[in-house]
């Protein structure tokens, strides 16, 4: 078990000293940092001063340390476009993006596991059918354009929920909190919704399909001999034995609502850091997607991480045979 | 994994004449069960009628939304199927606020589509085949470095890595080219982003084929590593790589509808069904939903007749996977 640990926490140092890298190369060779900041007007003593004052005339592999040590301790540098300290514009963005991941991935768990386990305990009902024939336009309807049909459905046609932005925010020391006004929490519903749809379609159809497969097994119509209900059946005995692949799943899709929030954010004009990273790619503002970079590179790793040794605890067989 | 396939197989009975290859792919497993799929046979009637009119997009445009002189600006907003107030000329599906006839920006704008899409599973294709094979076949350090670095991109969602590509190539290519660049830029950063899946499967299916008999002949009679990868076992793990590419044809059209709706893909100047959608999105409010709706729903059908014609393939490659 611990080698497993020790080996997984290896494997997530690799990639995160890769994404640092790319975010580091970004810098290095994407324009010249020295052009960048002095003007047209300049002497070529500036030029060689300002190398040597920025560490430019050192090796690679010492700047790239430097890089990460500065990086480390939370400082990107200034973003080219709004000249401000880049940790400072993330702290700012980071409460928007993580309160509606928080409440899509919440909506999507939930839902998910509860509609997967109804298909497959109805599986040949009428309206077990119609939400599978559905969730197959689920999966394959781009997020944006589910974003665009609900902006148009509930905002434009029936002008019941905002199309656009957080609504009014609460300020709880440096966490601007859109869950305490009632327009904070209507302008999440549609924005959770359409970043977790797909989710929940997909944990659902995962949920039934293993309900399918453990249902099939002996010690269900074991179960089901000794005269337990069918509640406790389904619940205590084949829910339980399709957690470990669901869990699996919830944990990467939980990245996947971050990474997809870029989407969601950009239809509502939602003010978070998928926003915030799409219009770094628009102006090339190499600041900001370095320090996006690397901050998802680090989400991703730990949400792998946790995943992982989750594994180990809920099935007992990968403890011993985790090679 | 590959019994099925209808071509590289001779039949194995020598009696009488030999059936012509037509009569032979008509009499094959996979035409068989397309005919028994009405799925199969209605997405393949709308993705082909999609693709050719898209190639053809010349045609049957009625204008050229890329030549300004063939513009009227009068025309701007006209409902789809209602006379404009001004000209008097009608429009199939509407005019956009440039008075460019909908329909036929969307038959180009499906060419981009296609032409990206198509091209960036080629090149993902191409990519994974090649990095599969060496994995699979050589093996040791190779493997470990290939598979280790497409396991680190797999930690992260494809349309993630090709956003970051596609900043990153932007970046460098020079200001005056963006534009110019951005179609190709796009391209590298969606195939990028989707070689992993070929190169894992095409990996496992070398490592099944690389045990057989006919590799180990091969081996004896002296031919190299390359010759043996190249001709004997490429044409044997092809048929879950065809079934892949179609899916990841399906999902390469919406990964680049996406980024383009995004404002990180297709410029204004080349618009692709992404950008028409990006564009129409902004009428939505003043009423003017033909702008958004066309283009939208194409980009539906084609998503999802090609989808589903993958999903179609794989059940009729490999019956075990259903």
């Amino acid at each position: 078990m611990l080698t497993f640990i020790v080996r997984r926490l290896g494997q997530s140092l690799l990639v995160l000293l890769v994404a640092g890298a790319v975010a580091f190369s970004m810098f290095r060779f994407v324009g010249d940092p020295i052009d960048n900041m002095l003007g047209q007007e300049r002497t070529l003593e500036d030029v060689e001063r300002l190398r040597v004052q920025l560490g430019l005339d050192q090796p690679f592999p010492v700047q790239y340390f430097k890089y990460l040590q500065e990086a480390v301790q939370g400082n990107f540098g200034l973003s080219y476009r709004q000249g401000r300290e880049v940790s400072e514009i993330f702290l700012e963005r980071a409460p928007a993006t993580l309160e509606l991941a928080a409440i899509s991935a919440t909506f999507a768990v939930l839902l998910g596991i509860a509609l997967g386990v109804y298909t497959a305990i109805r599986r040949d009902g009428f309206v077990a059918n119609l939400i599978m024939s559905a969730s197959l336009i689920g999966v394959s309807l781009p997020t944006f354009l589910i974003g665009i049909l609900l902006i148009y459905l509930f905002s434009v046609e029936l002008g019941w929920l905002p199309s656009f932005g957080r609504g009014d925010v609460v300020n709880l020391g440096w966490w601007n909190t859109g869950l305490l006004t009632e327009s904070g929490l209507k302008a999440l519903i549609l924005p959770s919704i359409a970043l977790g749809l797909y989710q929940m379609t997909l944990i659902m159809r995962l949920v039934r399909s293993e309900m399918l497969e453990v249902l099939r097994q002996d010690y269900i119509r074991f179960a089901r001999a000794r005269g337990l209900s069918e509640r406790t059946i389904n619940f205590r005995h084949a829910l339980k034995n399709t957690m470990v692949p669901v869990v699996t799943i919830i944990g990467l899709q939980l990245g996947a609502i971050i990474a997809f929030a870029i989407i969601t954010e950009t239809v509502f004009q939602w003010p978070g850091l998928g926003l915030l990273f799409i219009n770094a790619i628009q102006f090339v503002d190499i600041p900001v997607m370095a320090a996006y970079l690397m901050m998802i590179s680090v989400m991703f790793v730990l949400i792998n991480l946790i995943v992982d040794i989750l594994y180990a605890f809920i099935d007992p067989r990968l403890r011993v045979s985790s090679k | 994994m590959t019994d099925l396939t209808p071509t590289d197989q001779t039949s194995a009975d020598d009696q009488g004449p030999a059936p012509s290859r037509l009569h032979q792919a008509l009499d094959s497993d996979l035409a068989y069960s397309f005919r028994r799929s009405p799925v199969a046979m209605v997405s393949a009637a709308v993705s082909l009628t999609l693709i050719l009119a898209a190639v053809f997009a010349p045609l049957f445009a009625t204008t050229n939304p890329f030549d300004p002189a063939s513009l009227n600006l009068m025309n701007g907003f006209t409902p789809p199927l209602q006379p404009n107030a001004f000209t008097g000329e009608s429009f199939a599906m509407g005019t956009d606020d440039q008075g460019r006839d909908v329909y036929s920006t969307i038959l180009y704008g499906m060419r981009i589509s296609l032409f990206v899409g198509a091209a960036a599973v080629l090149f993902a294709m191409a990519l994974g085949i090649v990095l599969g094979l060496l994995a699979g076949y050589l093996g040791g350090w190779v493997e470990t470095l290939i598979m280790r670095v497409a396991d680190i991109q797999l930690t992260f969602p494809s349309i993630l890595v090709a956003m970051l590509i596609f900043g990153i190539a932007k970046g460098v290519t020079p200001v005056e080219y963006r534009d110019q660049m951005a179609i190709w830029v796009l391209i590298l950063a969606i195939g990028l982003s989707d070689w992993v899946q070929f190169a894992r499967v095409v990996r496992g299916a070398t490592l099944v084929e690389k045990s057989k008999d006919y590799v180990d002949a091969a081996r004896l009679i002296g031919r190299r590593a390359f010759p043996i990868m190249l001709r004997h076992i490429l044409p044997n793990v092809l048929s879950p790589v065809l079934v892949i590419a179609t899916i990841s044809l399906a999902l390469a059209i919406i990964a680049e509808a996406t980024l383009s709706f995004l404002g990180v893909g297709a410029p204004p100047t080349q618009p692709s069904l992404g950008t028409l959608i990006r564009i129409g999105q902004g009428f939505l409010f003043s009423g003017e939903w033909w702008i958004l709706f066309f283009p939208a729903s194409t980009l539906l059908a084609l998503a999802l007749s090609v989808n589903l014609l993958g999903d179609w393939l794989r059940d009729a490659l490999n019956p075990r996977l259903r």
